[in-house]
């Protein structure tokens, strides 16, 4: 009767932990918050999706329903010649990235919906431009996502460069998962490398693989938002919005399949299963992922020696709880997550300027820089 | 003769046209409720509870229930706080989702026809057309 009692016991114990511990560990920490604050760079902007630096003086901001910024001085000037942008849901005009050597060829990307053939919704594509002032110039279409739907979700993105002279962006799974990002023959649910002139490079991983789209550099993704290259190893870091509890980080690997949907950690926003696997030969852990979900947009690492203890450490913003996660990693882990600028806002994007502070995309404010007190 | 016969088939014609726009309620609310599925629910949530203070919630919503042209214009053009929803100040910004005016017609059916919400008015996309900025 007696041992019993202690089985009764221990099992309540044991499912009394297991439901505290559903946050995936380590458990986020919350310090004193005045040890940090932010200054305007500028404001007034609904949802600052993309930033990029031209100099140390000067940043170019996308607006996602369809503006780009100029910024200079706290001023913001709009820049024109845009192409065509198809606002849809999640879509609009999303990131944006100098070209490595802007300082002597004033050339920008942007990734951004558009519907510029016949057939009814729209898909993400990719532009570059020459920014001469406040204008846009010889603006190329490098690729399109084929075929348009009028789905609202998934269309990523983020643009980055390696240090060999390749562009990387994300596509998002454009709300088709269970056709989209397994399949290598379709667009989305992807991440894509090209050369700096649009070109596909000749050792991309599926370039000899038939009938598969020759951009694509890795696979399995559901909607990569958040993209970054780690100061030290040169590697692509990723985030991306899982479904329910599903979120996660990826360092991105050529030909590498990230599972989705087959495997997850999440569930659908209804409750209901996906699936119960989490692993699969072939398929790729993520780093880590969050339970529950923060719904990740931006991130970056902080490389300078401005902040005091940040050097190496990554961050991510959060749209959902509207803080600045600070993540630490030893030894290929995250050893301890803290919120940083709780209740800020929700925040879209995270850079690290030239200046080595970080910078925040703010919805409802603008851009932010990030100090410590 | 020739009168009768021609203002009957005008009100055919109306009758057909009539038909034609507009799809029975019904069908309006199940078409809805993918367009919910597609733009609204990642942050409405399921129920249309809605996050207390981010989100207002759409179920037992006293903004919509009551504001139903400024909820159509939401829609359509988008929202910026601050809004008062059942006592709370909500001021977030909602973007205009890119929806077509039938579209636009469906999910307000959805949305005034779900989770114990009811109402007497039925939208359809001429109403959504007349709505401006």
């Amino acid at each position: 009767m007696k041992s019993n009692l202690y089985l009764t016991l221990a099992l309540l114990v044991v499912s009394f932990s297991s439901c505290i511990s559903q946050e995936n560990p380590p458990l986020i920490e919350t310090p004193e918050q005045t040890k940090y604050g932010t200054e305007t760079i500028v404001d007034g902007i609904e949802v600052p999706w993309g930033m990029t630096f031209l100099s140390e003086k000067e940043l170019l901001v996308t607006e996602k329903k369809g503006v780009l910024y100029r910024v200079s001085n706290g001023n913001k000037t709009e820049v024109g010649g845009l192409p065509e942008i198809y606002k849809r849901g999640q879509g609009g005009l999303l990131d944006v990235a100098v070209h490595p050597d802007f300082k002597s060829n004033n050339l920008i990307y942007m990734t951004l919906s558009s519907h510029i053939e016949g057939d009814k919704g729209g898909n993400t594509s990719l532009y570059q431009a020459k920014l001469n002032a406040n204008t846009l110039e010889d603006v190329k279409l490098l690729y399109k996502a084929t075929p348009n739907t009028t789905k609202g979700q998934h269309w990523g993105s983020r643009i980055v460069f390696d240090n060999d002279g390749h562009l990387f962006f994300s596509i998002g799974d454009r709300g088709n998962r269970d056709v989209n990002p397994q399949d290598l023959k379709r667009d989305g649910g992807k991440i894509y490398r090209l050369n700096l002139d649009g070109s596909i490079p000749s050792d991309n991983p599926f370039i000899n693989a038939d009938g598969a789209k020759k951009a694509v550099f890795s696979y399995g993704h559901r909607n990569p938002q958040g993209m970054t290259v780690h100061p030290k190893t040169g590697e692509i870091w990723e985030n991306e919005h899982g479904p329910k509890g599903g979120d996660e980080i990826n360092i991105i690997q050529k030909g590498k399949n990230y599972g989705w949907p087959v495997i997850t950690y999440g569930i659908n926003y209804s409750g209901t299963p996906i699936t119960d696997e989490r692993s699969r030969p072939g398929m790729e852990q993520p780093f880590y992922y969050w339970v529950p979900s923060i719904a990740p947009s931006g991130m970056a690492f902080s490389s300078s020696k401005i902040y005091k203890k940040w050097k190496g450490d990554l961050f991510v913003g959060s749209l959902k709880f509207k803080y600045l996660e600070h993540l630490v990693i030893k030894k290929g882990k995250v050893v301890k997550r803290e919120k940083i600028l709780n209740e800020i806002g929700r925040i879209r994007n995270v850079k690290e300027g030239p200046d080595g502070y970080l910078y925040i995309g703010v919805e409802g404010k603008g851009i932010l820089k990030v100090i410590q007190k | 003769m020739k009168l009768i016969s021609l203002i009957f088939g005008l009100f055919l014609f109306l009758k057909i046209s009539w038909l034609h726009q507009n799809k029975p309620l019904q069908e309006s609310i199940a078409d809805g409720g993918e367009i919910y599925q597609d733009f609204c629910v990642q942050c409405h949530l399921e129920s249309g509870e809605g996050v207390s203070g981010v989100f207002p919630p759409l179920a037992n919503s006293d903004y919509l229930l009551n504001n139903i042209d400024l909820s159509i214009k939401g829609i359509k053009y988008g929202l910026s706080g601050p809004i008062e929803v059942n006592g709370e100040t909500y001021d977030g910004v909602m973007q205009n989702q890119g929806l077509e005016e039938e579209e636009i017609a469906d999910v307000m059916n959805y949305i005034l026809n779900n989770w114990n919400n009811s109402s007497e008015q039925i939208i359809t996309p001429q109403r959504v057309s007349q709505i401006q900025e």
